[in-house]
């Protein structure tokens, strides 16, 4: 028998801190697996948010930098700047990119900063126990929406891919989802693709990608996957909404 | 030596350029916007890079990332920015990291107004931001200075991975004057060998300040306050005017320096024995240059352009030996040299009497 | 005679169970008994029925999951 499917050496040896279930996991392993398939281990530069994965940094095998919140795109465009021919990315909840920190993503794709987010979108606050974030779908009960996402008093969820995609310096927008093993496999395709664009030197790269909080939502890892895809997968649209080189 | 004319704000600017500084980051705010204006004009040609950020929160956390990666660099705000920047701050100061920021400070509370004000003594030398941490803050006085600290702050600021302040107002920064730009002596620093640049050929490094564990961050907490305490027992700067026979001490720094220093030539002038202290660091405060005067002054005169911060450190510093008061303005007004003359000789009659 | 096999780290498993219901020939369960953190752990229930497919490696969120299959032609 031949060894099909191993753990990547761009991850440490350390278990994750994530819950049963949390599909953080498997959005660290699609990066790691094209950090290393990419042979960028030696020059790769994370930024690490704040929230459930600002503990990543144990995880991958690279160099990495821990932001303030929401800060990791600016933290990101620092050290881009500092050192162009490294490779840098960020790794962004949707608390931390989509509230606090909005003004940066924007920015950063505004100007064309050749660096790669990783916008993990799970439509809810996981580190502080469960509170409405930007992305927290209509009717959705959270600790502080505990009578559903009421849009009259909380307004509306943000789609961060649409919103960057409309914006020029961006090269490559994907929205992609980890609930099932086809879309991981698109998933890991999808950052394979905008990270060869920051090789390349095109631009601003986005993927965001649909995870699930069983913890919070409240339900089983298997059940909160299918909530992912009944519900999450509605409002936001997946596949690849902007692609630079392309057009 | 070659003399320039050269405005405040394009003296540092200048002086980071041939302190080494390749990247600057910031957001234009009156009175300090001539210094982004410089980086944006002259960091293309010695191959460095200005980006103009959409915030100061953005400006001062892309500081964090560059100097991360070990290059040198610094912004430069006016004090509502400098308020933006304090939590960058303090994740700058908690993952000590070098990075130069200069605060041309203007008159505040809230927007503020633009005139001169020392009014963000506290924000600068008590923290600032969230949790235990301190600055080293510089205070230039003269156009010439403003060249010299800008060029020890990069120094200092790798020396001991701890960010540095250089603080003035906007008399300062709008003020032309002769400057050089001698050559300096290189000081021994140490390799930058915790920065994240990729990690080619050497174990992973890691640039964080979160921990669950309390024993770490008190172990952390203990390791910055002894790094804290070496500074303010190593970098203690002033200067002493017309202190040998002093009986009483006027302390200023930055722009009312220059006016005190001129009130104790009009009141050596009456006879009467008046000093001057000028801290040039403000954060360490010059503790030891008030101890080696303790003995000989009968009081002392803080002249202030705020409500009086400086003064409580004048009275720690001095043990409260004698009494201390404040001579000031605020809201961007300044007081003339006559004016801290005769609120000298209101406090401290017997001074004036003795003659 | 089995075309694959699983090996679940059972100490990184932390008995989600999403590798139980993605798994196509259903040949993994929990174990009765739960490891040293608590958690009762993915394991090859079926070893016979395995075809190698990594469906549940794709979705393990620990990583904690290896596959081997027979080489094509065997």
């Amino acid at each position: 028998m031949k060894e099909v499917f191993k753990r990547t050496g761009a991850l440490t040896d350390a278990p994750f801190h994530y819950c049963p279930g949390c599909t953080h996991g498997i959005i660290h392993r699609l990066v790691a697996e094209n950090l290393e398939e990419l042979n960028l281990l030696g020059k790769a530069i994370g930024v690490t948010p704040v929230g459930c994965a600002g503990f990543c940094q144990q995880y991958f095998n690279i160099d990495m930098q821990g932001a303030a919140h929401g800060r990791a795109p600016a933290v990101a465009t620092g050290i881009k700047r500092a050192l162009p021919d490294r490779f840098v990315f960020t790794y962004q909840g949707d608390g931390d990119l989509a509230s606090i920190g909005i003004a940066e993503v924007m920015h950063a794709a505004a100007r064309g900063e050749n660096i790669t987010t990783i916008f993990v979108n799970n439509a809810i606050y996981g580190m502080t126990g469960g509170q409405m974030a930007p992305t927290t779908l209509p009717g959705q009960k959270t600790s502080t929406s505990p009578f559903g996402r009421e849009p009259s008093v909380a307004g509306y969820p943000l789609d961060m891919p649409k919103i960057i995609a409309q914006i020029q310096g961006a090269a490559y927008v994907a929205s992609v989802s980890v609930d099932s093993p086809k879309n991981v496999l698109q998933a890991k395709k999808a950052i394979r693709q905008a990270f060869e664009y920051q090789l390349a030197g095109r631009g601003f790269t986005f993927v965001s990608v649909l995870s699930t909080c069983p913890t919070n939502w409240g339900m089983s890892p298997v059940k909160a996957l299918e909530w992912l895809r009944e519900n999450m997968m509605k409002n936001y649209t997946l596949g690849v909404l902007k692609d630079a080189a392309a057009q | 030596m070659k003399k320039y004319l050269l405005k405040g704000n394009e003296a540092i600017a200048e002086a980071a350029v041939r302190a080494g500084c390749r990247l600057f980051f910031g957001y234009p705010i009156t009175p300090s916007t001539e210094i982004i204006e410089y980086m944006a004009k002259h960091l293309p040609a010695v191959n460095g890079t200005f980006v103009q950020a959409e915030s100061e929160v953005s400006a001062i956390n892309m500081c964090f990332g560059a100097a991360g990666a070990g290059v040198r660099v610094m912004t430069a705000s006016s004090s509502p920015g400098i308020s933006l920047m304090q939590e960058g701050l303090s994740y700058i100061a908690a993952n000590e990291l070098p990075v130069v920021v200069v605060n041309i400070v203007r008159a505040g509370p809230g927007l503020g107004g633009l005139g001169p004000s020392q009014a963000d003594y506290f924000q600068a030398t008590k923290g600032g931001g969230h949790g235990d941490y301190r600055l080293i803050v510089l205070a230039p006085s003269t156009v010439q200075e403003l060249v010299n600290l800008t060029q020890d702050a990069f120094d200092l600021a790798d020396l001991y991975r701890n960010p540095v302040m250089i603080m003035a107002d906007g008399i300062l920064g709008q003020m032309m004057e002769p400057v050089v730009f001698q050559e300096r002596e290189t000081r021994q620093l140490p390799a930058k060998d915790w920065a994240t640049t990729g990690a080619e050929g050497r174990p992973r490094n890691t640039i964080t300040s979160y921990s669950l564990q309390n024993e770490i961050g008190e172990a952390n907490c203990l390791r910055w306050e002894a790094k804290y305490r070496s500074i303010a027992a190593a970098e203690q700067r002033w200067e002493q005017y017309m202190t040998d026979d002093a009986a009483y001490l006027m302390v200023a720094y930055g722009t009312t320096a220059r006016i005190a220093k001129a009130a104790v030539q009009m009141a050596r002038k009456e006879g009467i024995k008046v000093g001057l202290l000028r801290p040039i660091t403000l954060w360490p405060f010059p503790v030891d240059g008030f101890k080696s005067l303790q003995g000989q002054i009968k009081g002392y005169l803080s002249v202030e352009l705020s409500a009086g911060q400086m003064i409580e450190d004048v009275r720690l510093a001095t043990n409260c030996s004698a009494p201390v008061h404040l001579c000031n303005r605020q809201g961007g007004m300044v007081p003339a040299p006559e004016e801290v003359l005769e609120r000298f000789k209101e406090v401290f009659p017997a001074a004036a009497a003795a003659v | 005679m089995a075309k694959g096999t699983v090996e679940v780290d059972k100490l990184r498993c932390k008995g989600c169970s999403i590798c139980v219901e993605v798994c196509p020939q259903k040949v993994l369960n929990l174990s009765k008994e739960p490891n040293p953190k608590g958690y009762y752990y993915a394991r090859q229930a079926d070893p016979d029925n395995c075809t190698g497919c990594a469906m549940c490696a794709l979705m393990c969120p620990d990583v904690a999951i290896r596959i081997w299959r027979q080489a094509s032609g065997n």
